[in-house]
């Protein structure tokens, strides 16, 4: 029996294996030492940096190892940066949150530790079996993060309702694979492609299950009409874990999107604009709209997660080079200052997050001025202002769709940017012009929120007056435009 | 003589998987489950892939289905008639629509010579060497993701279940 070994890159897998490694590392000091419980973040916090390095090595030439089943390109790099900087910021927020709720467990880490790995799999697959073992991991990691604070019944709620939903979604990701892999009898994505281009009978077979896997992967992206999860499982998760659900799986949910969709369906590329243009229509003007009602701010950060997944969604239906690499800055813009707003969030709201609503940040420029004013910044550039990462994010987005010809879509966007400024500006309103009457303390930021904020603030400010070098090496990143 | 027993076992697993939805008590939902089960194993033995087959049996039908009757018979529910709702009976017609639609959209346009262009598969298919090869050589990393997959569930079964975290 002859057995061929196909060639193994473990260079190209080396963050997600750093970051098992120190999973499994932070598991064990948890069990066999108590005296280390209180530098686990910070542990796991390193193994994330150490990770960060080697997926910032600079690829030259783009290949694939493991039998084609993993794609080691810049692709897959930039959004592995991504979810490693999400991921950092996450560990960083939570520190401090950990430790007054009761959950500075090694668990904690090591599942959000794995749920990255899970995201990197996603990005990174060039095959349909492993784009989806890497959504079941990050899913399952974060089935259970959602439902960590188990004191809370919200959070008992919210895992529960994502579990089902999610497995649910599931379903109808692995019923679009296993159509197209029954019509191409092909699951890597390059020779779908190729399998496509060489017979094309059966093209409504391949339009269903594309228009399947697409419905899987928008539960995960929570694109509306499948965002009915979202509200409740954001407002019940853990907010550090809420910070994280919202940056990271977004973003990975749409590198999947985008490389199916690319790389092995460019065949049916009609239908599949006019779905992500509707979709992208519905999520922007869906969660704008739920946004501007909530008093909530939890809630609010939720439906406003949902309308920046519609701007996304925007710069994949423009389906060119452009498109692509304007999404994937986005979400890198959009990971700093989502991260960023949640983890002043969390603290604002003290101790088994007792307020969460838009009063407890009323006044809260005359009490803790500097937080007030990174506050502001990140609530500035998630609506979209100038010189903030947001501003150039939305305008690259906005600029690639209008260069591909969507003249309409790019006009429900604007004014749905505008729309979203509103409930942005009314939370900036209570912080500076509004009076707490329960003249609460200071709130005090531990070392490593502050250093969250700080590293999120100069990186909103960086990518708003300097994107052009971030957005080179996007625009190098895909694939076969 | 092939296709005799696709019929007879196709039509067999989608009755008991349209009993278990149907009926009312869990516990007979979950034994028409395992009705559903071994009906399964048996369209993997027709497609050649015996060990899935196996597996089929011996995990699902067997193990998994023993934990589910065991959660039934100590949660110890009771039957209720739920309330008929119109957003219930909406939501039905829907699903049923929608899964009628796509599976005669999918039945109706799947023009078969060009699947059997395909060619055919090995003869190694299947078998146990010939899916541990393909499991071990070209799938290695799908394998072992599933590998951190299951460490990921077992802790989050412990976390979850434990009384007092």
């Amino acid at each position: 029996m002859d057995i061929v070994i196909p060639s193994i890159s473990f260079s190209a897998i080396m963050p997600e294996l750093v970051l098992l490694a120190v999973g499994i590392l932070i598991l064990l000091l948890d069990v066999f030492s108590e005296k280390h419980s209180g530098k686990l973040a910070y542990i796991a916090v390193g193994g994330v940096a150490t990770a960060l390095f080697f997926a910032m090595t600079p690829i030259t030439d783009p290949s694939t190892t493991f039998a084609g089943l993993y794609s080691a390109d810049r692709f897959t790099q930039f959004f592995k940066v991504i979810f490693l900087i999400g991921t950092g910021l996450t560990l960083l927020i939570s520190e401090k949150y950990a430790k007054e709720n009761n959950i500075n467990h090694g668990e904690y880490y090591s599942l959000i530790l794995f749920a990255t790995v899970g995201m990197m799999f996603m990005a990174g697959g060039a095959d349909l079996i492993t784009i989806f073992m890497g959504v079941e991991l990050m899913s399952i990691c974060l089935y259970i993060l959602a439902g960590y604070t188990r004191a809370r019944m919200a959070s008992n709620e919210a895992s529960m309702k994502y579990f089902l939903l999610g497995a649910f979604a599931s379903g109808f990701l692995l019923y679009g694979m296993g159509l197209i892999y029954g019509i191409t009898g092909q699951t890597k994505l390059v020779k779908i492609a190729g399998a496509i281009s060489a017979n094309s009978d059966n093209m409504m077979v391949l339009v269903i299950g594309a228009g399947l896997m697409i419905v899987g992967f928008a539960f995960k992206l929570a694109a509306v009409p499948f965002h009915q999860w979202t509200p409740d499982v954001y407002q019940g998760a853990p907010i550090p874990v809420t910070a994280f659900m919202s940056s990271g799986p977004k973003a990975a949910a749409l590198a999947a999107i985008l490389r199916v969709l690319v790389e092995a369906m460019n065949f049916i590329q009609v239908d599949w604009i006019m779905w992500v243009s509707v979709l992208a229509i519905m999520t922007m003007t869906v969660g704008n709209i739920a946004a501007l009602v909530q008093s909530d701010i939890k809630r609010m950060l939720a439906f406003s997660s949902i309308s920046h997944a519609g701007y996304a969604l925007v710069g994949v239906s423009a389906a060119t080079s452009d498109g692509v690499s304007a999404v994937m800055f986005y979400m890198l813009v959009y990971t700093f200052m989502n991260i960023a707003a949640f983890g002043i969030l969390a603290l604002v709201a003290k101790a088994n997050e007792q307020n969460t609503s838009i009063d407890a940040f009323k006044g809260l420029f005359r009490t803790n001025p500097v937080l007030a004013a990174v506050m502001t910044i990140m609530l500035f550039s998630l609506a979209g202002i100038p010189p903030m990462g947001g501003f150039m994010a939305k305008f690259y987005i906005f600029m690639s769709a209008v260069n591909a010809g969507h003249l309409g879509l790019v006009l429900v966007a604007v004014i749905n940017s505008a729309i979203g400024a509103y409930y942005y500006i009314k939370v900036i309103v209570a912080i500076y012009f509004q009076e707490n009457p329960e003249k609460p303390e200071p709130v005090k930021a531990g070392p490593s929120l502050v250093f969250a904020l700080l590293v999120s603030v100069i990186a909103v400010f960086v990518l708003g007056l300097m994107p052009d070098c971030y957005l080179t090496i996007a625009g190098k990143a895909l694939l076969p435009f | 003589m092939q296709l005799l027993m696709f019929y007879l076992i196709g039509f067999f697993a989608v009755l008991s998987a349209v009993s278990m939805i149907v009926v009312r008590k869990p516990l007979n939902s979950a034994l028409f489950l395992i009705l559903n089960m071994i009906c399964l194993a048996g369209l993997f033995a027709l497609l050649n892939a015996h060990l899935i087959a196996v597996l089929q049996i011996i995990v699902y039908a067997g193990a998994i289905m023993v934990l589910v009757l065991f959660v039934i018979m100590v949660l110890n529910l009771r039957e209720k008639d739920g309330d008929i709702t119109v957003r219930k009976v909406a939501a039905q017609f829907v699903g049923i629509i929608v899964v009628s639609v796509v599976m005669v959209m999918v039945g109706a346009s799947v023009d078969p010579s060009a699947i059997s262009a395909l060619g055919s598969a090995s003869p190694e298919f299947g078998t146990v060497v010939g899916v541990g090869k393909t499991l071990f050589t070209d799938y290695i990393l799908p394998f072992e993701i599933v590998s951190v997959l299951l460490l990921a569930a077992i802790i989050g079964a412990v976390i979850l279940s434990k009384s007092k975290v």
